[in-house]
């Protein structure tokens, strides 16, 4: 009994979570096309946030150049799709592959050298900001002026990945609802529990065994290949991309507050930091647009970031679990007084 | 039969310092032996070598027969030599349970199995009642026996303790002892180093005596406390104090 409820996430908290994703979808169903294309977007920058949040929250190594996979996934798609007319799940695996690699090799590069911490984050904003000034003069991939996919025209085709804005709305849910799956259960299994104890102390985790080196490349190799995806829905979705805006710093910058807010590490951190920030975004861009004041919008960022690591250092979800856990004990102590009671 | 730990002449030099100045000795496969000298002999160098934290600078390190010197630490570990640190080190986001499943990992990639050897671990230092509990909530000789329960849990041949029962009372520390008496029981190579010479005489069979990085004496506590070099240079003081 102790064993399986160790072993399997709690059976409230996977029912909650597909309560959750079924009103989502439901949602999908009924919103109007601005919050359809907002939500799509939020979708996608969680699911690249998780891949962020599982490196840093779980594998300990920062990364402030995630724009590089989430690039090298986009120009995947695109490319492939755009000039070959091959299918975008062709673009996915191919951009995997791509990342993956790239990934292990500037984690060996770097790791094998002891370039380590803020060192290596450093290194992640150098091989970003590389890759973008070599694709903005790449004329194959188009260059500065980018690439443009074909507008969408005839029924929705799941194997070609095209679609209308609520066709994109479910398949970014989709990959929501996948990248909560592989948090959760990497939390579970080994790795889960060999990358935290890495990331709270090197040194006593190889005392204990566990082969950092690997690991670290495992995990930045693994990251990567998880934003290359996001990255290639994002192209898909966007319908275009360009370097600055898919390789660019502000890519780098902007999936990392959802996680940060939302819970590092966490299942579900990445999507609730999310679905507060990136709205908070675009409406203080428009109230910013509205009365002249450009930069509205940064400066919304950064109060949200202050005011949650500031109140709520550990992420909104850890917080949302520990109250929680204190209710049902209270309750759970309420319902043993009642039987006493009734004795 | 080969011995189970061997050093022939290992050093290592720390700039103009010489930690570890030439140390040779071997370990059998069973039984307590402590590492003893005042501060600064070398000793934790000596088990930072042995474990793998730092390479010597000159000599050889043998475990069953294979030179391990120059191996990285968790490969050492994988080998058999499990390590505790003087400072205890516990991942302070983790159960005392998680703790321990960490060295497990070290062997088997199954959550429930490193779970079940977590457990098995716990239980024989005694910590088996409080598995599920937080880190914070732990007493200084707790987390003594949490870091011993790590290494056991990697599932050593040898057993590298670092200062286990510095800072108890000698009540904590004879449980301590009587913790390890049973490991050693089972079949386990326990080097200990220790600083409380009253406890080294009261766990170890054997006692190696480092001092200024040099081994200057090596045999049962009895020998050791009659040893005029030892008196001189380390004990004098402590049996005086």
């Amino acid at each position: 009994m102790q064993k399986k409820r160790d072993a399997l996430p709690d059976r409230g908290a996977v029912l909650g979570c597909l309560a959750a994703f079924a009103v989502l979808a439901m949602l999908g169903g009924v919103l109007n096309p601005y919050l359809i294309s907002l939500l799509t977007i939020v979708f996608l920058f969680t699911f690249i946030g998780q891949s962020w949040s599982i490196m840093l929250g779980l594998g300990g190594q920062l990364s402030i150049g995630h724009a590089l996979f989430v690039g090298i996934g986009a120009y995947s798609v695109a490319v492939l799709n755009i000039r070959y007319g091959l299918s975008p799940w062709f673009g996915l695996v191919v951009g995997m592959a791509l990342a993956a690699t790239i990934g292990a090799t500037l984690a060996w590069l770097s790791f094998r050298f002891e370039v380590r911490g803020i060192y290596f984050a450093l290194l992640t904003i150098a091989a970003a900001e590389f890759s973008r000034v070599v694709f903005s003069g790449w004329e194959f991939v188009g260059g500065m002026q980018g690439l443009f996919f074909p507008a969408q025209s005839g029924p929705n085709s799941f194997w070609m990945l095209r679609g209308d804005a609520r066709f994109y709305y479910f398949v970014s849910l989709a990959a929501v609802l996948l990248g909560v799956s592989a948090t959760a259960l990497i939390r579970l299994s080994f790795l889960g529990y060999v990358w935290r104890a890495m990331r709270d102390d090197e040194d006593a985790s190889r005392a204990l065994g566990v082969r950092t080196f690997l690991h670290k490349i495992l995990v930045v190799s693994f990251s990567g290949a998880w934003a290359a995806i996001g990255g290639g829905l994002l192209a898909l979705v966007q319908g275009s991309v360009f370097p600055d805006s898919i390789m660019g710093m502000g890519i780098s910058v902007d999936i990392l507050v959802g996680p940060i807010v939302g819970g590092l590490g966490t299942a579900f951190g990445p999507l609730i930091g999310t679905l507060i920030t990136l709205p908070l975004d675009h409406l203080a861009s428009a109230i910013g647009n509205k009365f002249g004041i450009p930069g509205l919008n940064n400066v919304g960022y950064g109060l949200a970031l202050i005011a949650a690591v500031w109140l709520l250092p550990d992420g909104i979800w850890p917080a949302i679990v520990n109250s929680a856990k204190s209710i049902t004990r209270l309750s759970w102590f309420g319902n043993l007084q009642m039987e006493q009671v009734k004795k | 039969m080969t011995d189970l730990l061997e050093l022939d002449g290992v050093s290592r030099r720390f700039g103009g310092l010489l930690a570890v100045d030439n140390v040779s000795f071997r370990l059998k496969g069973e039984g307590i032996t402590a590492l003893v000298g005042p501060n600064g002999a070398g000793k934790t160098t000596c088990f930072n070598l042995i474990a793998g934290a730092l390479p010597p600078t000159q000599g050889s390190i043998r475990f069953g027969g294979e030179i391990i010197s120059g191996f990285p630490a968790e490969d050492i570990c994988r080998l058999g030599i499990g390590r505790t640190f003087q400072v205890v080190r516990p991942m302070r986001d983790m159960t005392v349970l998680e703790n321990v499943m960490i060295g497990a990992f070290s062997w088997t990639r199954k959550v429930s199995e490193a779970r079940d050897a977590a457990r098995e671990a716990l239980d024989m230092v005694g910590l088996g009642p409080k598995a599920e509990a937080g880190i914070s909530r732990l007493t200084l000789p707790d987390r003594k026996m949490l870091e011993t329960a790590k290494a056991l849990s990697t599932r050593p041949r040898l057993l590298l303790l670092d200062e286990v029962m510095a800072g108890l009372r000698p009540p904590e520390a004879a449980a301590v002892v009587a913790v390890l008496r049973r490991l050693a029981e089972r079949g386990l190579s326990i080097l200990l180093v220790e600083h409380v010479m009253r406890i080294v005489m009261e766990a170890a069979e054997h006692v190696i005596v480092l001092h200024h990085g040099a081994k200057i004496a090596e045999g049962t506590p009895r020998y050791i406390v009659s040893h005029p070099e030892v008196v001189a240079g380390y004990l004098g003081e402590a049996f005086r104090a």
